[in-house]
């Protein structure tokens, strides 16, 4: 029988319980053959046989299988859920892999090498040297339109988009503006109708990067991806166009104006703090010197 | 004149019993053509055939488009097709749930068809969705409305304008009035008699109810078991019907 684990470099005490990245290596050759697939259309949903993991469906099955087959030893690992490195789902999920792969891992968006993200992208622009996994709960945009799965796929090979407009025209008639604030579709170079995974529409004009985005929807078995420098539009009407929007707010912790933030209530008497949602980003900032407004405060109060 | 639709020798088969077979006619601009027979006579499948919903055995189905040719509805790719289902022609199904989406507004739905041909102002496409709304006579005021929270009739005066928007050229319909009560239904049929003659559409009609036929169609089919047993104009079929189950539907209609 032949030994896989003789022939590892590294990690042979962990190989031996584990095959690398914990998926055997036919899975990984067919995840990394969709993966290919993806890349080449981009935009287009992948079909491919999605394994068990042993994690609930829904916390990021897709995307670990993703990283899997896309992890090397020399990589670097950095897991976010929306935008914190020290969350349960990305904690779990970078313990999985430091136990399943023996990769280094940081919190720091530079450093790292593959990043898997739940919800959010990180603040500090990626570079060509990176990939980028997202989680992905529901991979087509049009389902809560259209239920069959075979007319989806009909009108996407079709390029029949005009239902997507109607979510939007529905959006509009009902608040005002287009309320859809996450998961925002976008049009992939002139061609595919993609879901963004639910980031904050905040982030989608930051999808033309120069990393590679790979998606992972494990229930629903689809694997899309983005190649680097892919023209991605969001979907909008002439009379109301797209708007990347955020809290009108700075961080309360580093005072960054540019960042996307997340909403803490403090006490019952609805007094609340904005902070950075991207925890490393804000950590970054504190450590260069700046400081926001609940900074200050509790400064003074210590004083 | 060149007729808008021409329909040759179509015969539709389930396994070894007959949907419909070897109809043939020609739908000139600006006709109505009425099919009427009884349940199961094939009237449906032929319609769905024609309407490119389901695929016919043998015949050709030729339509007269836009660019001035004759072309095979039948061989043409589906892109094709479906860019004629929501360009040129329009379908209006008997129940109105199975034409709208029940989970978009009233204005959504007047609207998607403008979409999926381009539209994309959204200023443009809600007035034209309220002038629509107000051509079926559904107020303006439900325009946000979901198609669940209005009556039988207003849904179907809801996917007539829906499928009406883009402006189509020829119009199917199956049972339009089927479901609703007689003084709805007569405000619908004089509603769809006003817009085939405002806006010049051909249509094709298929229903079981002669009274439906008689205010609307120009021309009549009779059919029966999957074949056309008698054509002609409508007064003239149903005044001095010849073929003997043409007779027996005639007289069996209620004298009240």
């Amino acid at each position: 029988m032949l030994d896989l684990s003789a022939k590892s470099p590294e990690n042979a005490a962990e190989m031996s319980e584990y095959n690398f990245a914990y998926l055997d290596e036919q899975t990984k050759r067919m995840i990394r053959r969709a993966i290919l697939k993806g890349l080449a259309i981009p935009g287009y949903q992948v079909p491919f046989a999605s394994r068990e993991m042993p994690m609930p469906y829904g916390w990021g099955t897709g995307g670990v299988q993703v990283s899997a087959a896309t992890l090397t030893p020399e990589d670097t690992l950095k897991v976010i859920d929306q935008g914190a490195d020290d969350t349960t789902n990305a904690v779990s999920i970078r313990k999985f892999f430091e136990k399943t792969a023996g990769v280094a891992t940081t919190e720091e968006t530079s450093d790292a090498s593959l990043i898997q993200t739940r919800h959010r992208i990180p603040e500090t622009e990626l570079s060509e040297d990176q990939i980028l996994v997202y989680q992905v709960p529901i991979p087509e945009p049009l389902r809560f339109l259209e239920p069959s799965e075979v007319e989806t796929r009909k009108m996407h090979s079709l390029e029949e988009y005009g239902l997507m407009h109607v979510k939007l025209y529905e959006d509009i008639a009902k608040h005002g503006a287009i309320a859809t604030a996450y998961a925002y579709p976008v049009k992939v170079e002139g061609r595919y109708v993609m879901d963004p995974s639910p980031i904050p529409k905040f982030d989608n004009p930051k999808m033309e990067m120069a990393a590679i985005q790979l998606f992972g929807a494990g229930r629903e078995q689809r694997i899309y991806a983005l190649p680097p420098y892919t023209k991605v539009v969001s979907l909008d009407f002439d009379d109301y166009p797209f708007e990347a929007s955020k809290a009108d707010h700075a961080c309360d912790m580093c005072g960054a104006e540019e960042s996307y933030l997340d909403e803490v209530i403090m006490d019952d008497a609805g007094n609340r703090m904005f902070v950075c949602s991207d925890t490393d980003y804000c950590a970054g900032r504190r450590a260069a010197g700046h400081v926001g407004a609940q900074a200050v405060a509790d400064r003074e109060i210590g004083q | 004149m060149t007729p808008l639709l021409k329909v040759q020798n179509v015969s539709k088969y389930y396994g070894s019993r007959i949907g419909c077979a070897g109809v043939g006619f020609d739908l000139y601009p600006r006709e109505v053509l009425g099919i009427v027979g009884e349940s199961g006579s094939g009237k449906s499948t032929l319609l769905n055939c024609l309407a490119g919903h389901l695929e016919p055995d043998g015949g050709e189905v030729l339509f007269h488009t836009r660019t001035g040719d004759m072309k095979d509805t039948v061989t043409m790719s589906e892109p094709e097709r479906r860019m004629l289902g929501r360009t040129d022609w329009a379908f209006v199904h008997q129940h109105a749930r199975d034409g709208l989406r029940m989970n978009v507004s009233a204005g959504g739905n007047v609207g998607e068809r403008l979409m999926a041909v381009g539209a994309r102002h959204y200023g443009d496409i809600r007035d034209a969705a309220v002038d629509w709304l107000g051509r079926v006579e559904i107020d303006e005021t439900r325009v946000d409305d979901r198609p669940g929270q209005f009556s039988g009739g207003m849904q179907q005066r809801l996917q007539i304008a829906r499928n009406l928007a883009t402006g189509p050229r020829l119009v199917f319909m199956d049972e339009p009035t089927g479901g609703l009560d007689v003084s709805v239904q007569a405000r619908l049929l004089d509603l769809l008699r006003g817009l085939v003659r405002q806006m010049g559409l051909s249509a094709i009609i298929v229903t079981h109810d002669l009274a439906v036929v008689r205010l609307l169609a120009d021309r009549l089919m009779v059919m029966k078991d999957g074949h056309v047993v008698e054509t002609g104009l409508t007064d003239q079929v149903l005044d001095d019907p010849q073929h003997a189950y043409t007779q027996l539907l005639v007289s069996s209609v209620l004298q009240v």
